[in-house]
């Protein structure tokens, strides 16, 4: 079984361990910004691999720091300064989980990147995709290691300027990567304000940016929670926040910035970008605002059940009228957000730890899938149904692939989307009168059998247009593929390792001992 | 009435970022919808300084007396806010740079920055996408549908 306390500690010296938590944002920081000079050709590549893998290493150091702390949780604070002035990056079991998901397929998304990069980018701009591949990396992983609201916003607007960026140098395959990245940039940057105005109203009635602090005073003051500027800054952050995690239908923005993207990005991109906006969801919903205002006070179960049911339903039906690929597991991926969404709307342990499950089994699944059609443009230089006609079986690893992540998307039996939604439908009946939700839960996987099944058909019981020889993917984007593949169903078989993780982490957010 | 007046800084605000809000959905020129969204976050900002304000607090410093000794002559203004609000401009005039950039790009590729004629190429451009991704027997249907 994967025990985490057997990882090696290659750098025996004393005590550098205690600078885990910040080494993780500063090390992408810095090497991310010196990869411009880096020159050309392999070596930008190569450099941001080392640079992924070591944070990968670090994170893998982390997480087993936090399962042998006897607190349960590592904090660290930024230059020594007490949290009530400085700021404070803190992790518990939530955190070191994303952040390991984060880090892992960080990394092997950059292993994959290079062959994609070399066929979509120009070559001479590729030391300034890795560079702004890095920074927007370690934006994501500052937003999961940080306990300090104010520090969410700045390293949120780190990885979404980057994340523009990113998508934007598409536009030499498709014009329209340009209009996906400034709709995205508008968008999004209303959404983070929005966030950042509710860290305003939260720290002017608490008087701390602290998220430990702010929670404490929250709960502790009496009265404080009945007043306006708590509930304003309720609405206003549970706005930003669904904007940022793409909820329906304040979805807009996604599934243009996932079909232009150049294909390693949309990889990186739907394995963890939205992801990491669930996680502040969150932390600010348990964490600082407590389960008992978030979910009793406020009527967000109502609210935020209602969008997911929504999206996981329209946005199956969309994803079954799209003829290009990428689009249609972009509305997957909408729809995806929907499940974990749900999950932690119903507010009790099966529900939540659902929705932990399936951010891992869904960044596994989706960020698998988008690099099988990233090896398809590779050698078709197009994704759409037309082209993958017959592909089965001439890159039959790559169309088993997509079809194994697709199996996945439906929730079937010893894959990992099994389990985030056998946790899921068990959370719906686990609350009264939401039984139905269930059952939404059941139809979503049933519009995922259809719209994977198209795809699945066409590949293999249908006649290419012409038999032009195609050659299999290169093996530098098969493994990284079925890594992310073979985990997703390795977790489906083994599911101790994220059952327990995502029930232990759903207790504590819910506060309900360990 | 003090009520409403006493706190005009916050009245400025929220009317700024309205304003704000309003320009990035109802512009149709990318321009105006960068400036918008600039008004949109300046707005923040005001909310912010407003928020550090003691009743006649001065600036957070040292000031030197007469006699050369150092001191607070307070109360003073809570400094955090400020702070924040420097990394916050940073951040703004970042997205504004990331955005103007963007639209000179789509000036050259579309010949245009007008949101609706791109609207109507980009749709143009998406039936194109979508025709030639169909499987050919399945065409035929959709067409049709399409017409329908």
């Amino acid at each position: 079984m994967l025990d985490l306390r057997q990882v090696p500690d290659l750098l025996q010296g004393p005590g550098w361990q205690a600078h885990l938590p910040v080494l993780i944002v500063t090390i992408p920081l810095i090497f991310g910004v010196l990869t411009i000079a880096t020159g050309k050709g392999w070596k930008p590549w190569a450099w941001a691999t080392a640079v992924t893998g070591t944070v990968f290493y670090l994170a893998l150091q982390l997480i087993q720091r936090v399962l042998a702390s006897p607190t349960g949780m590592v904090s660290y604070e930024l230059g020594n300064w007490p949290r009530q002035w400085g700021i404070e990056y803190r992790v518990d079991a939530l955190n070191a989980f994303i952040l390991l998901i984060v880090a892992g397929v960080g990394f092997v998304t950059t292993v994959y990147a290079k062959h994609s990069v070399e066929k979509e980018i120009p070559a001479d701009r590729h030391n300034f995709f890795y560079a702004v591949w890095l920074l927007a990396l370690c934006g994501l992983l500052g937003i999961t290691v940080t306990g300090d609201t104010f520090n969410v916003y700045v390293l949120l607007e780190i990885s979404s300027l980057t994340v523009y960026a990113l998508i934007a140098m598409g536009k030499d395959r498709h014009r329209g990567a340009l209009t996906a990245s400034l709709r995205y940039l508008i968008l999004g940057s209303v959404g983070a304000s929005f966030i950042l105005l509710g860290i305003g109203y939260l720290m002017m009635i608490t008087g701390t940016l602290n998220m430990q602090d702010m929670h404490e005073r929250l709960m502790s003051v009496p009265g404080i929670l009945e007043s306006r500027t708590v509930l304003v800054a309720f609405a206003l952050l549970l706005v930003g926040l669904s904007m940022k995690m793409a909820l329906f239908p304040l979805h807009m923005w996604l599934p243009r910035a996932y079909t232009y993207a150049p294909s390693a990005v949309s990889a990186l991109l739907a394995a963890t970008a939205t992801k990491v906006g669930v996680y502040m969801a969150f932390r600010f919903m348990f964490t600082i605002f407590g389960v008992g205002f978030s979910f009793i006070t406020m009527p967000t179960t109502l609210i935020l059940a209602s969008c997911a049911t929504a999206g996981i339903l329209v946005t199956g039906v969309t994803a079954i009228r799209q003829t290009n690929l990428k689009r249609l597991l972009a509305y997957s991926s909408v729809g995806q957000i929907g499940y974990i969404v749900l999950g932690f709307s119903l507010a009790n342990v099966n529900g939540v730890a659902g929705s932990v499950a399936h951010i891992l089994n869904h960044a596994l699944m989706k960020g698998g899938m988008f690099m099988a059609l990233g090896a398809i443009v590779y050698r078709l230089d197009r994704c759409d149904i037309r082209s993958v006609r017959g592909l089965g079986r001439k890159m039959p690893l790559t169309m088993a692939a997509f079809t194994v992540g697709g199996l996945g998307l439906v929730g079937f039996p010893l894959t990992a989307g099994f389990i985030s939604k056998w946790y899921l439908v068990q959370g719906c009946l686990d609350r009264p009168h939401m039984w139905p939700l269930a059952g939404v839960v059941l139809l979503g996987s049933l519009l995922a059998v259809v719209y994977t099944w198209r795809v699945v058909e066409a590949a293999y019981f249908q006649e290419p247009d012409d038999d032009r020889p195609v050659k299999e993917a290169p093996l530098l984007m098969l493994i990284p593929m079925w890594v992310m593949i073979g985990a997703s169903v390795f977790f489906g078989i083994n599911a101790t390792f994220t059952g327990k993780i995502s029930v232990t982490a759903a207790k504590a957010l819910l506060g309900v001992g360990p | 009435m003090t009520d409403v007046l006493g706190i005009y800084n916050y009245w400025i605000y929220v009317i700024l970022m309205m304003i704000g809000l309003y320009g990035v959905i109802a512009k149709p020129n990318l321009i105006k919808q960068a400036i918008a969204l600039g008004l949109f976050q300046t707005g923040i900002f005001l909310y912010y300084i407003s928020m550090a304000v003691v009743d006649g607090g001065t600036a957070p410093i040292w000031t030197t007396i007469d006699d050369g000794a150092q001191k607070f002559q307070g109360p003073y203004d809570n400094p955090l806010p400020h702070v924040l609000i420097l990394t916050a401009i940073v951040v703004g005039v970042s997205i504004l740079a990331v955005a103007l950039a963007l639209i000179v790009n789509i000036k050259r590729s579309y010949g245009t920055i007008e949101a609706d004629e791109i609207e109507r190429m980009d749709h143009e451009d998406r039936l194109i996408e979508f025709r030639a991704g169909q499987a050919p027997d399945a065409a035929d249907d959709a067409e049709a549908h399409h017409h329908a």
